[in-house]
């Protein structure tokens, strides 16, 4: 079930991006920019997290999960430490995300040639 | 007679082009994005069972994995392929941010490790992180002034 739920939740966020590229003719940077802010209002609204639970990897797998989980990280230290924890938090949660994408960047680019 | 059935062919055309790819384009999207959701769910168990991660923590490895997959389907040139077919379907999961870091890295490796893979690491998707954590700083600020003053 749980597989169902994050087959349709992550097709519909993916659906939502593909018509912001074909209906409103924007760069597939404009669209992850978009939907990584939208997944952060999201969170600001305390909107992500259930569908976190809904969904499972519906929810973290597409890219809004970025947004929302930098907010997050944000949130929760700010909680701890005020104000400053805004700056200081926000990579806390999504650091995973960018730190493999760096590594198996480098990694990559160690391995293969480019091509073509 | 024969300029107005061009022409007449050339609209029909036109219409047919640009009304037909949005709806497969969706489609494709959709059923794309929507497995690579359900794989993503499919490893998150794998990592819920055999380590300790609990349903909350699981996205980090999960999303690490599949950047990891994306990195050897890159480098092997077959994730081109399925771009292409997929749209937005492999580009909106955290594969396409993957494949933005790691294309450009490989890309740009003739320049050297210096001045090509660290410069153009993040030319593509620079823009995500910058939006993101721009994004993120306002609505925390936000919130946690909101939650301060007691209003929240």
């Amino acid at each position: 079930m749980v597989f169902l739920w994050a087959f349709l939740v992550g097709g519909t966020i993916c659906l939502i991006g593909q018509i912001i590229m074909d209906v409103f003719k924007k760069t597939p940077g404009f669209t992850l920019s978009f939907l990584v802010v939208a997944g952060a209002i999201l969170d600001g609204f305390g909107l992500y997290e259930p569908l976190v639970d809904f969904a499972g990897a519906g929810a973290t797998v597409p890219i809004t999960s970025f947004g929302n989980s930098l907010v997050h990280g944000a949130l929760q230290e700010a909680e701890r430490s005020g104000l400053i924890g805004v700056v200081t938090g926000m990579f806390e949660v999504t650091s995973s995300g960018i730190s493999a994408a760096i590594i198996f960047a480098m990694i990559g680019a160690l391995i293969f040639k480019p091509k073509g | 007679m024969l300029n107005t059935t061009k022409s007449d062919y050339k609209q029909l055309a036109s219409k047919y082009e640009t009304k037909r790819p949005i709806w497969e384009n969706c489609l494709r999207a959709f059923v794309v994005g929507g497995l690579v959701c359900a794989f993503g769910q499919l490893i998150s168990f794998f990592y819920m069972y055999f380590f300790d991660f609990t349903e909350e923590t699981v996205g980090d490895p999960t999303v690490a994995t599949i950047i990891f997959i994306t990195m050897i389907l890159t480098g092997f040139g077959v994730y081109d392929k399925i771009a292409q077919f997929s749209g937005a379907g492999t580009a909106v999961p955290v594969s396409g941010f993957g494949n933005a870091v790691i294309s450009a890295a490989i890309e740009h490796r003739s320049e050297g490790f210096v001045q090509g893979v660290g410069a153009n690491m993040f030319k593509l998707a620079g823009s995500v992180i910058l939006f993101g954590v721009f994004s993120a700083f306002v609505i925390a600020l936000i919130k946690t002034i909101l939650i301060q003053l007691g209003v929240i």
